[in-house]
């Protein structure tokens, strides 16, 4: 550690101010906070300070998702070569499938990243270390790897760098990635089938639960422990409900997810599916589909935990987070059952809702500054 | 009329050097300075020269825009130094002390049978002015005024804080007139907080009690002030230090201008925490010559959140109570960021595990603990932030300027140390303290 911090050293002063390759700097200081916490100590304000900084966050955020992301590869073998095989085969074929797109997405991103944050002057965000990750987790597993890179490129200039950068940006990057990918590539990404239907075996269909559905019939082959521990077709993060439950609880536990989103998408989803439950329905089985079932399917428990929850696009006041994770989990239900060309909703639903999130901050503010002009009039009156 | 605050909001920061309850007295220094940028939006102007005698009590200089405000000599000796800046500003104004101090003597005079000008005069005549500051603004308080109401906070959250138990000690009756004087100049109340479960000062009269209880900020006299009388566009509420209180009865009860005070030197890098009486303009290296550990340290003026940094010929601030002295944190850590490693680093987060020993003391350093970076996180500033206030829509309010939204958001029912645990909570590491002192300066700029 010390011969690498001496190393660094060594090399510093060519990226400082005045030096060969000053412009480089973000870059260099990149890798360089990277590896070591710098030695910044506090100029004015308080004089200590939280052990807390953004680095730290996200990579929480990532340890939060690999539960889920170990399973999906397990999962994609699984679903893939059928039953029989041991856990190490399965996993091994996940991995061959899976670890290129986490490869491309990290690569193309961040080497995106990089370059605008030396084009810009400033320091490298660490915002992309969980984008990257959560974007091959939402893509089908047979997604062409250059689909994905564009898809990146998209969310990463458009989605982000346009409005500027992490902490800038109106739209989820992740969603914005997949949004792309399934507007420009859709039969790669409609939802209906997934990555298992070009090797059918034993019996296992192609079509997730929803496809299923969407296409009124019942799918009958998976049982509800089936669909909570995620023994089902569908994108790499999002099948283990189990799994995104021990992420959900590592980003509670230490205080970096929104509880109140969290909580309040789950209420929104039962109540609008609980209504359709009421209402019922000959023609479409997704008006029938059990409402606690509906959190266990599809996006919706991955886009609660890993999706709604990005404080950026969220709503930021403690009442515009109610509002708005209860309206994306009706909304999502409701692009679910009730929209003919999309079977999976949740995508849909956080987006229109990181629209609307300033809306919503917008009048719970609006709110506070009433109060405060009516204790002025209480005085003067 | 009195009301239990009980504040849920917040974070106490329990930090190692902690002081004792001992009081020694320091050695008395034989240069004392007065540092006017100290005074935040006062333009000095001088009244003494260099080689001048004054006694204590008398003025040394005195604010350009309002005359009356006149800042006096804690000690009687030479003038000997005018130190100035960029612009010819003066930074320090240095007194060569003598043995032993002469007194300007005001007159001791019973403050329940004085008018508000007559206190009033008294005040600004013997430097002891200065000790009233208002909200908004949070700077001196205008003499012109008339406040709605008078805030004392003898309830200490902040870490490494002086106990008043112990700065008050012996001086309640003091204390008392200081009280009487005090609510002559409002036709509100003086409100007093304590903390719950002190029970010292309930024995004071002429004041509305209120205990205080929770976590840090909710010894902050303006979290106290939001919950009890809020400020609105256009009034005044106006705030004192327990001991400057004390200070003020001094006067009053024997016509001298008190410049002594007891402080605190705390801190994990002190050798012995405890408390010693000083006077003020004290210079720091004849506080912590001998009594501090070896390695490079951060000496401040003022508790760990809302000090200033000093050098040791710096005087000890005229508004601190306590010297904290804590390690600096230059250093490297090499993948510093990894969650779950490490228990030597406080959070409020539970991505240390620190959080398994809620009662450990820390020995914090000055390091960041990272880079600044853009608002990211939500939620984490209303986690410490007790008060009907949007604190980050206010910052940014702020940084964009926007006074209309500043003042709708709040702004004058603020100042920098209601922010102090944003700046130490914040995970993007946003300077919070410094932009509230900037929006305030802008309003004062452009309100008034």
């Amino acid at each position: 550690m010390n011969f690498l911090r001496k190393q660094l050293d060594k090399i510093k002063p060519h990226f400082d101010k005045g030096g060969k390759f000053e412009k480089y700097a973000p870059a260099f200081n990149g890798i360089d906070t990277f590896l070591f916490v710098p030695n910044h100590t506090t100029k004015h304000g308080a004089h200590i300070r939280d052990g807390i900084d953004l680095k730290r966050v996200m990579i929480t955020v990532v340890i939060a998702l690999l539960p889920a992301l170990i399973f999906g590869m397990w999962n994609i073998g699984y679903q893939n070569m059928g039953d029989g095989k041991e856990f190490l085969d399965y996993f091994i074929f996940g991995a061959i499938r899976f670890l290129p797109m986490v490869i491309v997405s990290y690569g193309v991103g961040l080497g995106i990243e990089f370059a605008y944050a030396i084009f810009r002057g400033h320091d490298v965000n660490e915002g992309y270390l969980v984008t990257g990750l959560l974007i091959p987790m939402i893509m089908p597993i047979d997604l062409p790897l250059w689909m994905l890179a564009v898809s990146v490129v998209f969310a990463v200039i458009i989605g982000k760098e346009a409005f500027g950068g992490t902490g800038m940006n109106i739209l989820n990057p992740a969603l914005v990635a997949r949004a792309f990918a399934l507007f420009s590539y859709a039969p790669y990404m409609s939802g209906n089938t997934v990555w298992v239907a070009d090797s059918v075996a034993d019996g296992v269909s192609g079509e997730t639960i929803l496809g299923s559905l969407a296409a009124n019939q019942v799918p009958t082959q998976w049982s509800v422990v089936d669909m909570f521990m995620g023994y089902i077709p569908g994108s790499v993060g999002e099948t283990s409900v189990f799994m995104i439950l021990i992420g959900a609880a590592i980003l509670l536990f230490t205080g970096i997810g929104s509880w109140r989103i969290m909580l309040s998408t789950v209420i929104g989803g039962s109540l609008m599916a609980f209504i359709f439950n009421l209402i019922g329905s000959s023609t479409n089985e997704l008006f029938n589909f059990p409402w606690w079932q509906h959190l266990l399917v599809g996006g919706f428990a991955f886009g609660v935990v890993f999706m709604a929850t990005d404080p950026v696009s969220a709503a930021q006041t403690t009442t515009g987070k109610w509002i708005y994770g209860f309206m994306i989990g009706i909304m999502a239900i409701l692009v679910r059952v009730v929209n003919p060309t999309l079977p999976e909703g949740m995508m849909m639903a956080i987006l229109f809702m990181n629209v609307f999130a300033p809306t919503i901050d917008h009048y719970v503010i609006e709110g506070n500054i009433k109060r405060r002009k009516k204790r002025l009039q209480k005085v003067k009156a | 009329m009195s009301t239990d605050i009980k504040i849920k909001k917040g974070l106490n920061i329990k930090l190692k050097g902690g002081a004792n309850h001992q009081i020694s007295k320091a050695n008395r220094s034989k240069t004392f300075a007065i540092n006017p940028p100290v005074f935040h939006g006062i333009q000095p102007k001088l009244s003494v020269k260099i080689g001048d005698k004054v006694k204590v009590g008398d003025a040394v200089f005195y604010a350009k825009r309002n005359e009356q405000i006149k800042f006096t000599s804690p000690v009687s000796g030479e003038i000997r130094e005018i130190v100035r800046g960029a612009k010819r500003k003066i930074l320090s104004i240095q007194i060569l002390a003598d043995e032993s101090d002469t007194f300007v003597d005001f007159g001791a005079r019973n403050p329940g049978n004085l008018a508000a000008p007559q206190v009033k005069e008294l005040l600004l005549e013997s430097g002891c002015w200065p000790m009233i500051r208002q909200r908004p603004y949070d700077v001196i308080a205008n003499p012109s005024h008339s406040p709605k109401s008078i805030f004392i906070s003898a309830y200490a959250t902040a870490p490494l804080a002086s106990s008043f138990k112990v700065t008050l000690q012996g001086r309640l009756k003091e204390f008392q007139a200081g009280i009487d004087a005090l609510a002559k100049l409002t036709e509100g109340n003086v409100h007093l907080s304590i903390g719950a479960d002190d029970s010292f000062l309930e024995g004071i009269k002429g004041v509305v009690i209120h205990k205080v209880s929770g976590k840090h900020p909710a010894g902050n006299v303006g979290v106290q002030i939001s919950k009890v009388d809020p400020v609105n566009i256009g009034e005044r509420v106006w705030l004192v230090d327990p001991q400057d209180v004390a200070s003020i009865g001094g006067l009053f009860l024997t016509g001298k201008y008190n410049p002594t005070k007891i402080i605190a030197l705390a801190g994990s890098q002190v050798e012995e925490p405890q408390y010693y009486k000083v006077i003020q303009g004290t210079q720091i290296k004849d506080l912590v010559n001998g009594r501090l550990k070896a390695g490079k340290n951060r000496i401040i003026s003022g508790n760990p959140l809302t000090g200033f940094k000093v050098t040791q010929n710096d005087p000890i601030g005229f508004y601190h109570d306590v010297i904290s002295v804590l390690p600096e944190g230059d250093h490297y850590s090499f993948f510093g960021w990894m969650p779950f490693i490490g228990n030597h680093k406080f959070s409020m987060s539970r991505t240390f595990l620190s959080w398994l020993t809620p009662n450990k003391e820390y020995d914090l350093d000055t390091n960041l603990n990272g880079e600044e970076r853009a608002f990211v996180i939500t939620g984490e500033m209303e986690q410490v932030f007790p008060m009907d206030i949007y604190p980050m829509q206010l910052l940014k309010a702020i940084v964009v300027e926007d006074i209309e939204k500043m003042e709708n958001l709040g702004i004058y029912e603020v100042a920098p140390e209601d922010f102090a645990l944003i700046d130490f909570i914040s995970s993007s590491k946003i300077e919070a303290q410094q932009i509230v002192r900037e929006g305030l300066d802008l309003m004062i700029k452009e309100v008034g």
